[in-house]
This record gives C-alpha cells, sequence and structure tokens, in this order.
C-alpha cells in the first residue's frame, strides 16, 4: 500500500488516517525506532503494544507532531507531519483528541471549565451551547453529576474519564489513548473499555490505543501491533497473536518472564562481578 | 588547569541560559497582544501574584521602617539633626530599599508559587495536554502570568514604601518625639517626583526579571518532583541576584 502510485492517492488516504514509512528515531544516543512502519486504518481501534521501553509512547509523540523522526515520514491524514508550520499542526491537532495516562487534567479549573476548556480556546459559541455541549459530553462519559468537582477530588478513574469527554468535546477523527488502563481497578477498566468501543462504533472515530495490558486490548481491539527493539515485530488480530510462531510475541501476549524479552538486564557475568570484590 | 577549564565551561553555560531566557522573553512578548485580548486571565494573576502577597509585603514593610526609624533616629541625633529623619528615610526607601526588599520578597512568595506550578502544570502533563489541544501554553499559561508579575509588582514597592514610611514615622514621631511637623514637611519639602519615579522604574524592571526568571524556570523544569524542586530553588538565588545586579546598574544610570 505503502508504494501505491499517485493516482490512487486519494483511495490510500481515505482508508489509512496514520501512516507511518520507515521511521528511525534516536534519542541521546538510544536507538528508539530503525525502520518502523506501520499504518491506521481509519474508523477501527487499533492497538500499539509492546514491552516497556520500546517507544510506544514516542510512536504518539512522532503521530501528533511532538518530535520529527530522524528519518522516514510521519503522514497524517496525507500529510507529513514533520512538514507542517505550526499553525497547520494546531490545525491538525484540532481535528485529534488524546486522553492521557494521568488524564492531564487542568488543575486550577473545575471539571466542567476542563471540559470547556477546548470550546472556549478554539470557537467563539454562546455560554448555552458550550454549557450543552459540556453537559452532553459529561453525560456520555456518567459523570454529568460531577461537573462542579475539582480535578484533585476525582478517582484515577473518574479523572480518565473526564480527560475522555474533553478529549471529545471538539468531536476530534482520530482518538489517542495513551496507556488509558494503567493503574485503573477492573470497575473503573470495564467503564473505559465500553466508552472507548462506544465512541468507535457509534461515532466512527479512529482509535489509537498503547497500552500493554494485553487482555483488555484483546477484548477491545480491532488490529494490533506489536513493537520490539525499534520495529514492529507482529501485527494483527490479537486472538490470532497469540497463536503466533513468534517467540517473542507468546512470550509478550501470555506474560511469559523470560524468553526473547530477557529478564535479566545486561550485565557482566555474576560470578566475576561477585568475586572482583574479594580480590 | 582544570580549574580554568571549569570557569569557562560554567561562564560558557551562563551565557547559554541567558541567550535561552532571552529567546523565552522573545516568545512571550510575542505573546503579549492575544494575551491582552483576553483581560480576565491577566487580573486573576495579578491577584495571584500581587493580593496575595500583601499581607507579607505590608508586613515587612511596617517592620522595615520601624527599624529605620530605630536606626535613623541614632544616627541622626549624633548629628543633631533628627529633623531630617522623614526625608532620609523617605528617600532611602523610595530609591533603594522599597523597590530591592520588595523584589526579594516578592521572589520568595510570588515567584516561587509561580515556578513550582507552572512546574507541576509540566510534571502532571497539563502543558503538553494544551498543546495537544492546540493551545499554545506560552499564550494560554505564562504570557497572563508574565504579565501579571510585571504589573503587580510595582504596585507592591509602592504599597511597601507607604507602610514603611508609616513604620518609620511610628518609631521616629510617635515614640521617640520627633517633630511631627518637621517631619512631614521636610519629607513633602525634599522628595522631589523624580525620586518616585526612580522606585517606580526599579519596581518595574525588577518585576519583570524576577517573574521572567520564575516562569522560565517553571516552564523548563525537568518533569520530576526533584526537578520542580530545584527550579523552585533556583528561582529564589537568581531572582535575588539578579535583583541586586540589576539595582546597582540601574542606580548608576538613574542617578
Amino acid at each position: 500500500m505503502a508504494s501505491a502510485p499517485s493516482s490512487t492517492r486519494t483511495e490510500t488516504l481515505s482508508q489509512h488516517v496514520v501512516e507511518v514509512r520507515d521511521v528511525a528515531y534516536s534519542i541521546g544516543g538510544r536507538t528508539i525506532f530503525s525502520g518502523l512502519t506501520l499504518n491506521i486504518e481509519r474508523g477501527r481501534v487499533t492497538a500499539i503494544m509492546g514491552p516497556s521501553g520500546t517507544g510506544k509512547t514516542t510512536l504518539l509523540k512522532l503521530i501528533t507532531g511532538q518530535i520529527r523522526p530522524d528519518r522516514g515520514q510521519v503522514l497524517v491524514e496525507g500529510r507529513d507531519v514533520a512538514r507542517l508550520s505550526r499553525r497547520e499542526l494546531y490545525a491538525l491537532r484540532q481535528r485529534m483528541g488524546m486522553l492521557f495516562q494521568n488524564g492531564a487534567l487542568l488543575t486550577d479549573l473545575d471539571v466542567f471549565e476542563n471540559v470547556a476548556f477546548p470550546l472556549r480556546e478554539h470557537t467563539k459559541l454562546p455560554e448555552p451551547l458550550i454549557s450543552h455541549i459540556v453537559l452532553t459530553k459529561l453525560q456520555s462519559v456518567g459523570l454529568r453529576g460531577a461537573w462542579a468537582l475539582m480535578p484533585a477530588e476525582l478517582s484515577g478513574g473518574m479523572a480518565r474519564r473526564v480527560a475522555l469527554a474533553r478529549a471529545m468535546a471538539m468531536d476530534p477523527d482520530m482518538l489517542i489513548y495513551d496507556e488509558p488502563f494503567a493503574g485503573l481497578d477492573p470497575i473503573s477498566m470495564g467503564v473505559i473499555l465500553r466508552l472507548l468501543r462506544q465512541m468507535n462504533d457509534a461515532l466512527g472515530i479512529t482509535s489509537i490505543l498503547v497500552s500493554h495490558d494485553v487482555e483488555e486490548i484483546t477484548t477491545v481491539a480491532d488490529t494490533s501491533y506489536i513493537l520490539a527493539d525499534g520495529k514492529v515485530v507482529a501485527h494483527g488480530n490479537p486472538q490470532d497473536l497469540k497463536k503466533s510462531d513468534s517467540e517473542l510475541v507468546r512470550q509478550f501476549m501470555n506474560g511469559i518472564a523470560d524468553g526473547p524479552v530477557a529478564f535479566h538486564y545486561p550485565a557482566p557475568d555474576l560470578r566475576e562481578q561477585l568475586l572482583a570484590d574479594v580480590d | 588547569m582544570s580549574l580554568a577549564r571549569e570557569l569557562l565551561n560554567s561562564t560558557t553555560q551562563v551565557i547559554a541560559k541567558m541567550g535561552a531566557v532571552m529567546l523565552f522573553l522573545g516568545r512571550i512578548l510575542g505573546q503579549v497582544p492575544a494575551s491582552l485580548a483576553r483581560p480576565g486571565l491577566i487580573v486573576a494573576q495579578i491577584h495571584n501574584a500581587g493580593a496575595l502577597s500583601l499581607v507579607i509585603i505590608m508586613t515587612c514593610g511596617l517592620f522595615v521602617g520601624m527599624v529605620l526609624g530605630l536606626q535613623g533616629y541614632d544616627l541622626l541625633q549624633r548629628f543633631g539633626s533628627e529633623s531630617a529623619l522623614g526625608t532620609g528615610t523617605a528617600l532611602a526607601l523610595l530609591r533603594e530599599l522599597g523597590p530591592v526588599v520588595t523584589a526579594l520578597l516578592f521572589a520568595g512568595r510570588a515567584g516561587t508559587a509561580l515556578a513550582s506550578e507552572i512546574g507541576l502544570m509540566r510534571a502532571t502533563d497539563q502543558l503538553v495536554a494544551m498543546e495537544m489541544m492546540a493551545v499554545d501554553s506560552v499564550r494560554r499559561v505564562v504570557a497572563p502570568r508574565f504579565l501579571g508579575g510585571l504589573i503587580a509588582m510595582p504596585l507592591l514597592t509602592m504599597i511597601f514604601v507607604a507602610i514603611a514610611i508609616f513604620g518609620v514615622q511610628l518609631v521616629g514621631v510617635q515614640q521617640l518625639g520627633v517633630d511631627r511637623g518637621t517631619f512631614w514637611s521636610q519629607m513633602q519639602g525634599s522628595v522631589k517626583m523624580s525620586d518616585v519615579t526612580e522606585g517606580w522604574i526599579k519596581g518595574c524592571v525588577f518585576g519583570a526579571a524576577c517573574t521572567l526568571v520564575a516562569v522560565y524556570e517553571g516552564y523548563t523544569a525537568a518533569p520530576t518532583a526533584e526537578g520542580v524542586g530545584q527550579a523552585t530553588t533556583r528561582t529564589v538565588v537568581i531572582s535575588a541576584v539578579l535583583t541586586l545586579a540589576l539595582d546597582y546598574i540601574l542606580t548608576a544610570l538613574l542617578l
């Protein structure tokens, strides 16, 4: 698909919201990606998985234009994110919603004002209409009753739901979830899972999900990519991935402590290091 | 040799940091027009930096004034010129003590609050979240705070000076018995508008410097508890040194 001739370009655009083409990125001498290629399909839930430290969050930063790749391209809606001006990037971001790991609510504003924030910054809508939109969004995450609370008064799960309502406020085409399940109790997790699926199916939003919670991904994602060593090592339907031939994929999907991803951080020989002190 | 190299290294670092701060100032100034279009945000920051600093500024002003009254009286009565107490202390307060002490207190109260607030917004992803909502964090967060500090500081300076002069008269006139009429009339006769302006200008410059240091340190803080702590410490230290250094330069220019 990546090598499709330009005549079929519009067709390519309509199917893939995000195309990551042969991206290399390194920071502080450490290589994060070397030749990463993946596509995010429109209207589906795509999960990005991988062991900690494989650059899942870095990938989100690349897609949202917070950082630029050393090599390769990241195309969002067919446009190279790294080449956009600040204004164009902001225009693009208005069509993306992002859910941060801890919610990242603005702590000096209450729940209502947090959800209203993007509307107040980007639109000149009359107050009754803003109120209407905010309450509708809060209703959809089940927190209309919490509109007057401050972020400090919310539990982790509630904060994430408010953040989801805020991400939805501008009716984005794409929602990005950074570790949406981390540190949540099973009930909150179930709520987020249900909301995620609902948003995706009811509103046709493209969802990108970064996580390493294999069980949750299996139930919610349409497609998953597993990253390791700066590349995509496997992709496909989460159920199929569990039965993958690759040892690494099986290790990750089934949570086995030792395997291709070693239990031990690289270290000199244990005996040598212990005896070195004796000498 | 290594000492010379270290000296060279730290000098380059200081110069690089000054450059970075100036670039940051440029970014802030570029957002000032957009910020002025939303006065509500600036008023809230004047409240944060100014109104919330009032108690400490006024208390310290009163004590500084009372000490000046004691010391000034003791000094002047050796020459038999207690009547110059009002003039001497008013000039000292307006031109030097008022702006400098206010700036030091301002850095300790408002500067640290700004640095830690913005640093924590950085550490909890709030600034990135804003950027992801296509909102320029310098325009929305930094510029209103900078303007708020810039406006609050000269006002605080004048309030400090007024309260301190009240403190001087409390000790000098009420307690030690300097003649009330001479105290006020001599002050009125010899304090010129240019003295008030000097204090005002210093207040504005120190306000800009201290607020700029605070918002810069907060904005560039490492996103950890340690990073925010360091940013707060640096804010106080740099603000204090900068205030005193700028004070010398301004005094030399204005005299």
